[in-house]
């Protein structure tokens, strides 16, 4: 039987508030393995870590910016875009991340998710979707698969889902992108490529939700469904792609592209300047 | 293009740009904002004056990224505005709540209309007086001016700014219709004799050994002092129930203190929030309380009323948030009666009955149309005739004239 070790520290201290551990989540959860992958960016980007600053909305996953060891803003369910970019204007040397849910994001958020998209301003934007509101507890939300079952939906989800890189690409952004949490290196190289490319940028990370999305769908544990991802995935390498074919369903046996979809340099949002 | 950030002069000025150049006046440096009758021309003021002095005005795609926008810039050090009018207001609400909570200063400007819902676009109204108070939800204390002309809607933006930073608190400017759309005279002072208050910033520098906590007063304003996003003090702000660090806690004795101190910051530092007028009131025996577009109406009033005599005086209420309870209380022990004139339908009326024990009449009026002077008059005309009668009946008046 093997035996845990106990460590005194842990390199990512310097940049997670290694204070507030234990976190909220659950076991099995994939928002901790995302969290990870934006804190090791960080130390990596070679951009001093005082002018890095994350911003959340609602959820669990809105949870990452109390732990990140940064300027961190936990703002309101559904705002966290728009707090950015108060923030990102207000101070445009600072990198902004926005760290948040799938349904802060594309459900009550969704009108900011592209407007912000559509003017590109420069805020990096990582969504974890789990395909529910984790949250409140598994209640189906703007990306559930149709038919899919959630605690509000028990006879099964009546809605058609979002496809996220689609809305977002054709919404205007500059850098749209997707992996899941067994992809933690491709998602760390592609969260420190965001913050080289000025512009909107929008990674999506699925997630295993065990407790909300996976045990009412037939994927009981986290590492079920990373098996899923671990079997399905197909990666687009030449950035070619029809955004329709991304929308995704664990429970049927499709690929579910990952990748980089969108990388584009349309004009940034800027603020008006006149000589003065 | 090269324009001075406080436009000094003498003018004849739209109220709504006297708001805009009283922010600029104040070193707003941050409009986000959405279009809304009757607070547009604020916007559209700003969005040309804005880049001239090098500040950012940006139009968001509601009112919740609005309000939402100005609390982060306000995060990161700006000295940020918005604008809006009732339907935008009642957007604002969740927001506002979290600007108490993060302690972020911010500016709200409410031009208001005929309401609820869609209501009077055009026309006046000044029933969001409670919503200012109470509307989003929870216990929280606000602060909230009412300007009565286009210089005094240049004045309090300038007092709405410092008071917001100096107190760490979301301020919001009370205007109405009447006020925001009316040209009259306007006297900008030089720069150097606009009013500056400062934000409390960290003594501190950032680093480990600092003991800086983003929630704790260093004295007893009751303020922690603000350190801003990129100077380096990682500090976690979140609208979830907080420590003295920002670091959620969830559990009733950290709530109630953090709630309570936050109401106290604003009650107990009151005397610096509060402006009042005093009209007529040394030996008035009827007082009259009255704000915003209103008491342009009440003065005249008071003023025809004493010309007959009578010993009236008026209440201007200048901040009608925090409610100066104490003001009106010391009246009650020297008028026979009192009489609130407002364009809703006795929000502030009720107020006052709170403070005194004697009758409270009520001149109010839905919205859509200025309160004349006369319906005024005649209650001053009424109370008068009845003084000496005892018990006095307690009357209210609903007026659709
Ligand atoms: C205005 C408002 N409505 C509803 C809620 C309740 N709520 C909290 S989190 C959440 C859903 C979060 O879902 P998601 O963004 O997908 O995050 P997850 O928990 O799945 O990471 C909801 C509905 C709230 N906090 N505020
Ligand atoms: S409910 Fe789901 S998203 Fe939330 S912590 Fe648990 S597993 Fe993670
Ligand atoms: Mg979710």
């Amino acid at each position: 039987m093997p035996q845990a070790t106990v460590v005194e520290s842990h390199p990512l201290d310097q940049i997670i508030r290694s204070d507030r551990m234990p976190h909220i989540w659950c076991p099995g959860c994939g928002i901790g393995i995302a969290m990870r992958c934006y804190a090791a960016a960080i130390l990596e980007s070679g951009i001093p870590v005082e002018n890095h600053i994350v911003v959340s909305g609602i959820g669990c996953t809105g949870r990452v910016a109390g732990y990140m060891y940064l300027d961190s803003y936990h703002s309101t369910h559904g705002r966290a875009i728009p707090f950015a970019t108060g923030v990102k204007l207000a101070n445009p040397d600072l990198m902004v991340t926005v760290f948040s849910g799938d349904g802060d994001l594309a459900a009550i958020g969704g009108n900011h998710l592209i407007h912000a998209a559509r003017r590109n301003i420069d805020i990096k934007v990582v969504c974890v979707n789990n395909f529910n509101y984790g949250m409140t507890g598994g209640q189906v939300g703007p990306t559930t698969p149709y038919t899919a079952k959630g605690t509000t939906a028990p006879y099964g989800n009546p809605e058609q889902p979002f496809n996220l890189p689609s809305l977002v690409g054709a919404s205007g952004a500059n850098y749209v992108s997707r992996w899941t949490t067994l992809h933690v290196r491709q998602l760390k190289q592609d969260i420190l490529a965001s913050f080289t490319r000025p512009g909107f940028s929008f990674i999506e990370v699925l997630s295993p939700c065990p407790i909300g999305f996976g045990k009412s769908n037939n994927i009981p544990d986290g590492l079920d469904e990373m098996e899923l991802y671990r079997q399905r995935c197909v990666l687009i390498d030449n950035g070619e792609v029809d955004l329709d074919v991304l929308s995704i369903d664990l429970r049927e046996d499709k690929p579910i592209y990952i990748g980089e979809f969108v990388a584009r340099d349309r004009p940034i949002f800027q603020c008006v300047q006149v000589d003065r | 293009m090269s324009a001075p950030r406080v436009h000094t002069g003498k003018f004849f000025m739209h109220g709504d740009y006297a708001c805009a150049e009283g922010a600029l006046a104040a070193g707003c440096d941050f409009f986000a904002g959405y279009p809304i009758t009757p607070s547009t021309e604020i916007a559209e003021h700003l969005s040309y004056r804005m880049p001239q002095i090098g500040g950012t005005f940006i139009q968001m795609e509601d009112e919740l990224a609005s309000i939402a926008a100005i609390i982060g810039a306000s995060a990161a050090g700006a000295r940020s505005m918005t604008a809006t009018s009732g339907p935008g207001l009642s957007l604002m609400m969740e927001n506002l709540g979290l600007a108490v909570m993060l302690e972020t200063p911010c500016v709200i400007i409410d031009i208001q209309r005929g309401s609820p819902s869609t209501g009077l676009p055009t026309m006046a109204g000044q029933s969001d007086v409670m919503q200012a108070q109470w509307g989003s939800h929870g216990d929280y204390e606000i602060v909230a001016y009412a300007p009565s002309s286009p210089q005094e809607i240049f004045d309090l933006t300038v007092l709405a700014f410092n008071v917001a930073d100096r107190f760490r608190t979301p301020v919001i400017l009370l205007g109405d219709e009447v006020i925001g759309h009316m040209m009259e005279r306007v006297v900008i002072p030089n720069e150097d004799e606009i009013m500056h208050w400062e934000r409390k910033r960290p003594k501190s520098p950032p680093g480990n050994n600092g003991n800086y906590k983003a929630f704790l007063p260093d004295d007893d304003d009751l303020v922690p002092p603000m350190a801003h996003a990129g100077e380096g003090y990682r500090v976690h702000f979140t609208g979830l129930t907080h420590d003295e660090q920002g670091y959620p806690a969830m559990d009733a004795d950290t709530h109630h203190k953090l709630v309570t101190r936050l109401i106290d910051k604003i009650r107990s530092n009151a005397d610096q929030i509060i402006r009042t007028e005093e009209y007529f009131l040394d030996d008035a025996e009827i007082v009259v309380i009255s704000y915003g577009c209103t008491a342009r109406s009440a003065r005249r009033a008071v003023r025809e009323a004493r010309e007959q005599g009578i010993k009236v005086g008026m209440l201007r209420l200048i901040s009608i948030w925090p409610f100066p309870e104490q003001m009106i209380k010391a009246l009650g022990e020297q008028a026979n009666a009192f009489i609130v004139a407002e364009m809703n339908l006795g929000q502030i009326r009720r107020e006052v009955e709170r403070f005194v024990s004697q009758p409270v009449i009520g001149v109010h009026h839905a919205g859509g149309a200025m309160i004349p002077p006369e319906p005024i008059l005649k209650e001053i005309v009424n109370c008068q005739l009845k003084t000496g009668e005892k018990p006095w009946p307690k009357v209210m008046i609903l007026r659709s004239d």
